[in-house]
């Protein structure tokens, strides 16, 4: 069953100087109880596409295209509507669980406010049900732990708690930018399996935003690899791990330190950086940087190409 | 948000100062109101000009009328017009310049724009305009200068409140489907309320030289409503024989104003470090 259903969804942001584009045509869907991978280096626009879906773009972000949740268009909905879907129907968790949460407030009241504010619960209702929330993502002592203060917890426990927070309205759809990205390694293999434990239970869909392919490997259904604003290859977790069409994944592979996904390394660099928005090609993002980069490829979008049950833009895809 | 236990401020020499000064200052205008030596208004020509004695131990005035007595009730003057200047440029401030800062764009122009217009008179000058042009008067008087705190706090709310709004809580926070206005209330006002209270005690300070300097001028409190600017407008022609007419009063508009910015200095440096730690 689909949730989330994103057509050509393009973000560009106004500058004095000009338009940046930063997302440019992405599209896909998500289904219930599934986890859809975002990967790429920094500043692919991951971000952004995640912030586009919850409408938190910064004011001078123009957003076009579709973005439907049980088909209803988000990109269409008032302020007001919004309101009641974030935190409700889609709910985020962010990279930083250190500044994430507000430092003057009590947790449990943090995370009973969104009860509150989304169930009509009662306060005192709303911190019972946030005790078992913290205790269902492996707070110890959750009662205890209503009346502390963000400094008072470990990032490992903030970031828990953020997901708590996240879960508490039980959402069809779950943002997770860089959720483990700030953490300690073993933090972040648990912070992986208390993930992949919550999708099976509450049988939402996740979106989980990574630049380490070992932690999208490890809870992803399908992958979306992501540059330049675009998508550059898609499929099943299985497909796209195992065929690697597009050039730009045989490199973030490449990059990987030993052979495969490893849990918990960060990507070596794939020679060259990332583009500005502004400096992109009129072609594929990926050219200036692609071993395998031609003239075609520099003014002419790539076609999208089926490659083992993976999807790639690509003029010359392919093992 | 937290405030600091009283070990913490007896540690800060000038905070300690400030505090209790400024207290001390409060302990008499609350006693003005029940109890001063004598009726500050009795008059007593045979008492005139008195130096200072066991009897009247700040002297008297041409009048006769004790001196203490006028300063103790002059305290609470100080204070209203402190604290209803203040007020009105808090409450009015703080609310322009969080809207600024929340909505952003053409509100905030001209939120910005109206207030560096403001800001670009010089206050005392502009609250002589505004006396002159209302009429002489303590309301006046207060509707004047408050007016000028309208802009401080409007433009340091602003600032302080954009710089909260860029904190990832706030971004977490709408994630979480709250409002905006919920937001500046819940998020944002907390989070910037300590640097308010410093500069609504420096405007405090300042407040209290802007109506002594217009009682002074005769813009002000109006008799016989007592104001230290106006006894040390009064003490003027009798300066050479009496000097104490002048030195008492001066010294009380010293001495309130000391207190104010010492108090205020030492809470800032009180709340910054713990500002900072936050925001990291
Ligand atoms: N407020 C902004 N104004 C202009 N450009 C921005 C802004 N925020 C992000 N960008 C640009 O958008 C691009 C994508 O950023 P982001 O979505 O954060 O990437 P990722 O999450 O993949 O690391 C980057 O090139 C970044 O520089
Ligand atoms: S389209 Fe050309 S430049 Fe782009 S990834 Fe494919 S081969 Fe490389
Ligand atoms: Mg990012």
């Amino acid at each position: 069953m689909t949730v989330l259903d994103v057509e050509d969804l393009r973000v560009d942001i106004r500058t004095p100087t000009g338009r940046l584009p930063i997302v440019r045509g992405v599209s896909f869907t998500l289904a219930r109880g599934t986890t859809l991978g975002l990967v790429g280096e920094s500043g692919s626009g991951k971000s952004m596409t995640a912030l586009a879906i919850m409408r938190l773009l910064p004011q001078a972000a123009d957003v076009s295209g579709a973005i439907r949740l049980h088909g209803e268009d988000l990109l269409q909905a008032d302020e007001t509507r919004m309101c009641r879907i974030r935190g409700d129907r889609i709910a985020m968790v962010f990279q930083e669980p250190m500044t994430a949460l507000n430092p003057l407030h009590r947790i449990g009241d943090q995370i009973a406010e969104t009860l509150v504010l989304h169930r009509d619960m009662a306060r005192r209702a709303a911190l019972d049900e946030a005790a078992r929330l913290l205790d269902r993502v492996g707070i110890r002592e959750a009662q205890a732990r209503l009346s502390a203060y963000p400094h008072q917890l470990s990032g490992g426990q903030r970031q828990r708690v953020m997901i708590a927070m996240a879960l508490a309205c039980r959402p069809d759809v779950l943002i997770a930018d860089e959720p483990t990205s700030a953490l300690d390694v073993t933090v972040q293999a648990q912070v992986i399996d208390l993930l992949r434990s919550l999708v099976d239970e509450f049988g939402m869909a996740l979106i989980l935003i990574s630049h380490d392919l070992g932690v999208i490997g490890r809870l992803a259904d399908r992958v979306m690899v992501m540059y330049g604003g675009a998508i550059m290859e898609q499929g099943s977790t299985k497909a796209v791990f195992t065929t690697r069409a597009h050039p730009y994944t045989q490199g973030l592979f490449a990059a990987l330190p030993g052979r495969g996904a490893r849990k918990g390394r960060r990507l070596a660099a794939i020679p060259g950086t990332v583009p500005a928005p502004d400096a992109l090609p009129a072609g594929c993002p990926f050219y200036g940087r692609c071993p395998r980069g031609q003239d075609v490829c520099r003014d002419n979008p790539p076609p999208v190409v089926e490659i083992g049950g993976s999807r790639a833009a690509c003029f010359f895809p392919g093992p | 948000m937290k405030f600091p236990r009283a070990a913490a401020i007896m540690q800060r020499p000038a905070l300690a100062a400030g505090a209790t000064i400024t207290l001390l200052l409060a302990m008499v205008a609350l006693v003005s109101l029940v109890w001063t030596p004598y009726p500050y208004t009795d008059m007593n020509i045979a008492m005139r000009l008195q130096p200072p004695s066991a009897r009247h131990w700040l002297g008297t005035d041409q009048f006769g009328r004790d001196i203490l007595s006028m300063l103790m009730a002059g305290s609470r003057n100080s204070f209203a017009v402190g604290f209803v200047a203040v007020g009105i440029g808090l409450g009015i401030g703080v609310a322009l310049g969080t809207t600024a800062a929340v909505r952003g764009g053409i509100v905030d122009d001209v939120v910005m724009r109206l207030a560096d217009f403001t800001f670009a008179f010089p206050a005392v000058l502009s609250a002589i305009m505004i006396t002159a042009w209302l009429g002489p008067g303590a309301v006046n008087a207060i509707i004047a200068i408050g007016i000028f705190n309208i802009p401080v706090f409007a433009r340091l709310s602003r600032g302080s409140a954009l710089q909260v709004l860029s904190r990832d809580f706030i971004l977490a926070a709408r994630a979480a489907g709250k409002g905006m206005a919920r937001i500046t209330v819940e998020h944002v006002l907390p989070n910037i309320a300590g640097i308010l209270v410093v500069q609504a005690t420096i405007q405090f300070a300042l407040a209290i030289l802007a109506e002594a300097g217009l009682a002074y001028l005769g813009l002000g409190t109006q008799p016989p409503n007592p104001s230290w600017g106006r006894m040390l407008n009064e003490a003027q022609t009798f300066m050479h024989r009496s000097p104490w007419l002048a030195i008492f009063p001066g010294a009380a508009i010293a001495l309130a104003v000391l207190g104010f910015n010492l108090l205020g200095d030492g809470l800032r440096d009180l709340i910054d470090p713990k500002l900072r730690r936050a925001r990291s």
